[in-house]
């Protein structure tokens, strides 16, 4: 048995596990003989004891008397938030500027280039003080905000109206996801029926349609409130609508705008790494711009792009943590602030690390499916 | 990202580290007579507290009590060094080993008292938290019941951010908390008018202000909404060390009591006939030597920075704060040395 070489490899294989798991082992017992021999508490019940700090942004009704558990949650929605909208926003502002490297205008290409060397090279921390430091230093105070529209802009953020609560208002984000839901539908009824006739349906129209029945539907059906809060100024800011703090602001506008330089490239790398041949063998069969670009370019290009855009959204995520210089209660804000009062140092950072890890992990596996799914079939 | 770094790296050594270090029974003073120097976590800026002065030397409060505790430990006030800790690293790094006591104005509280693995040795300096606004900009604010809705700069991995919460709750007050890390994002947060008002102990305004030279245009609110003693704070089961960190703080405030000073301590132990200051010169009495420490142990300490009285007027006088409850128990304060036998 001892001369086969699979039976060997399990052996080393097996050793090896056991090695780590004796190593982890060890040092979970040390860490916990540790910290009982120097008296300090050790355990996760902290999480359900009341938090008693106030958070300022919250997506989740949270108020001192609830739990630090809680509180960890209203810190990591928030980072969620934050990640969430500034990868949308990444996504199409490095888009844009990859494509407009690529133009044919000089002076599109110098712009979009020079915007990609400058912001890509200055550390994303000096980028967020920087944004922090435009919106708390140079825009006025709330008193003298400068007004667009019914949206004011000051050094406490922005200020827009918004409607008042009501359930109707829940009823139309109902109506947005089945919307969504109706849309990916159709949009594959008409791939189906392409595939029999040879002819598709229209996609776009109906898909609007939707998007704009569906939630006026809900919203409607709810009894169509039209009640709008709009910003007042009170005694130290604008009380009423929804203010926008200057902490979300630079830390949607830091990590989008640094992000996009880096998405830029790769859309860049992605385009070019096509052959031409694709573009010429398109043309000669007669399609149009636009289909040559969707049916043959991006599907192609995608391939390439897909797996470094990945690592650029983990990286977005990640350094979302940077928030805690600038003030935005995310998940490190809150788990600092968790930590000082309970002294439960390793378990918060463990549970923060489980958080980036689980986080990293579910966007990569996400993005894996997608790259999966758009990788080249070969026939 | 380097507080991050320092935790973890804290939290390895918890677990790798070895735990024979823990046995023994005064672990702490071993460590400091064999290595020859103190290790002391001081704040990383905080004008009389702990701040480099002109010639780039930590100097303040919290530091001179640094320098006394090496006088009378390793008989010289340089034999210390001082390690910067933020608010947020300062548990870590004494829980750690990183340093051998924490002087850094930190409030003393029951759970930092028994969970934390930590215990402190007194009180070094009475404070409450204050609240100070900009009143050019806002000058209709006369006490914190004017702060309704207002918002709030706060530096995390204080008291600071619960006392708010606390008082907000039961005074039915609205306050919006602006959280940083850090004092110096915090202070400048404020100053820039991101926030209303900035809360931290009234030591720590009166610091801020004493550097500011817009200084005219801040008030602080008369409101005081918590009690902060702050102190030195020290591994827990650790009684040798614990007895001489305890005990330095009562002789130097005994030493105020009696009259003995920076510049007369050593007259005083020759010719001093007050059995109270014979007792802390080590002239007669074994106090010394019941804290494993020769009988000289108290006159270097106040020879190396005088007496309490001494220490606080060089130190905090000069930002404008009267002594208050830092007063000796006879002049109207709350400072009372227990007796020494």
């Amino acid at each position: 048995m001892w001369a086969s070489e699979r039976f060997r490899n399990l052996v080393a294989q097996v050793a090896l596990v056991l090695l780590i798991v004796a190593i982890g082992g060890y040092a979970a017992h040390n860490l916990v003989h540790n910290l009982e021999s120097r008296s300090i508490t050790i355990g996760f019940s902290y999480l359900w004891h009341e938090a008693g700090f106030d958070i300022s942004e919250k997506l989740l009704a949270y108020d001192p008397t609830n739990s630090y558990g809680r509180a960890f949650v209203v810190g990591l929605l928030n980072t969620l938030f934050v990640s969430a909208v500034a990868i949308i926003a990444a996504s199409i502002l490095g888009l844009a500027i990859g494509v407009a490297r690529l133009s044919p205008n000089w002076l599109l290409a110098r712009l979009a280039s020079g915007y990609i060397e400058s912001v890509r090279n200055v550390p994303l921390i000096l980028q967020l003080l920087l944004w922090y430091g435009v919106i708390t230093d140079v825009l006025p105070p709330a008193a003298d905000a400068l007004r667009f529209g019914p949206v004011y802009l000051s050094q406490r953020g922005a200020s827009l109206p918004w409607p008042e609560p009501h359930g109707a208002w829940s009823a139309a984000l109902l109506g947005l996801v089945a919307a969504f839901v109706a849309t990916l539908w159709w949009w594959r009824r008409a791939r189906r029926i392409q595939m029999q006739r040879g002819r598709a349906p229209a996609v776009v129209w109906p898909g609007l349609l939707f998007f704009v029945a569906f939630p006026a539907l809900g919203w409607a059906l709810l009894g169509a409130p039209t009640g709008l809060s709009t910003p007042v100024l009170g005694g130290f800011d604008f009380e009423g609508g929804k203010n926008v703090s200057p902490e979300f602001m630079a830390l949607f506008l830091g990590l989008s705008i640094y992000t996009a330089a880096f998405i830029a490239e790769i859309v860049r790398g992605g385009i070019l790494a096509v052959p031409k041949g694709q573009t010429e063998a398109s043309e000669a069969i007669g399609l149009s711009r636009g289909q040559r670009l969707r049916l043959v370019i991006l599907p192609q290009a995608l391939r390439v792009i897909i797996p470094p855009l990945t690592s650029q959204y983990l990286n977005l995520t990640k350094n979302s943590s940077l928030a805690v210089a600038i003030g935005y209660p995310d998940l490190v804000s809150v788990s600092n602030t968790t930590l000082n009062q309970t002294g439960q140092a390793i378990e918060a950072i463990a549970l923060m690390m489980a958080v980036y890890l689980t986080l990293s992990l579910a966007i990569s596996g996400l993005m894996n499916w997608y790259n999966h799914r758009v990788k080249l079939v070969e026939r | 990202m380097l507080r991050k770094k320092l935790i973890a790296g804290a939290a390895v050594a918890l677990a790798l580290g070895a735990a024979a270090g823990t046995a023994s029974a005064g672990p702490t003073l071993d460590a400091i007579k064999q290595r020859g120097t103190l290790v002391c976590g001081v704040h990383t800026g905080l004008t009389g507290f702990s701040a480099p002065d002109k010639a780039g030397k930590y100097a303040g409060l919290d530091v001179d009590y640094c320098k006394a505790l090496a006088a009378a430990i390793l008989g010289s006030e340089d034999k210390v060094k001082y390690v910067p800790l933020t608010a947020q690293q300062r548990f870590t790094a004494l829980q750690s080993g990183e340093v051998d006591i924490l002087s850094r104005n930190t409030t003393w509280n029951s759970k930092r008292d028994t969970t934390m693995g930590s215990v402190f040795a007194g009180t070094w300096f009475y404070d409450g938290q204050a609240f100070v606004v900009n009143t050019k900009k806002n000058a209709k604010v006369k006490k914190l019941a004017d702060l309704n809705k207002a918002a709030i700069c706060v530096e995390t991995g204080t008291t600071t951010e619960r006392n708010l919460a606390d008082y907000a709750r039961a005074n039915k007050l609205t306050f919006k908390p602006v959280v940083f890390e850090g004092q110096e994002a915090t202070e400048k947060a404020f100053q820039s008018g991101r926030c209303d008002a900035y809360t931290t102990d009234a030591s720590g305004i009166a610091a801020m202000l004493v550097n500011l030279p817009s200084k005219a245009d801040y008030t602080v609110l008369p409101d005081i909404i918590s009690k902060e003693p702050l102190g030195p704070m020290l591994r827990r089961n650790d009684q040798e060390f614990f007895a001489i960190a305890r005990w330095t703080i009562f002789a130097l405030q005994q030493a105020e009591e009696s009259g003995v000073t920076k510049a007369n301590v050593a007259q005083m132990k020759k010719d001093s006939k007050d059995p109270t200051i014979q007792r802390l010169t080590g002239a007669t009495g074994e106090v010394g030597k019941g804290l494993g420490l020769d009988a000289d142990w108290a006159v270097r300490a106040i020879a190396a920075v005088g007496n309490y009285g001494e220490i606080y007027d060089r130190n905090i006088k000069p930002l404008g704060l009267s002594r208050g409850p830092n007063a000796l128990w006879n002049k109207g304060g709350l400072m009372y040395p227990v007796p020494m036998d």
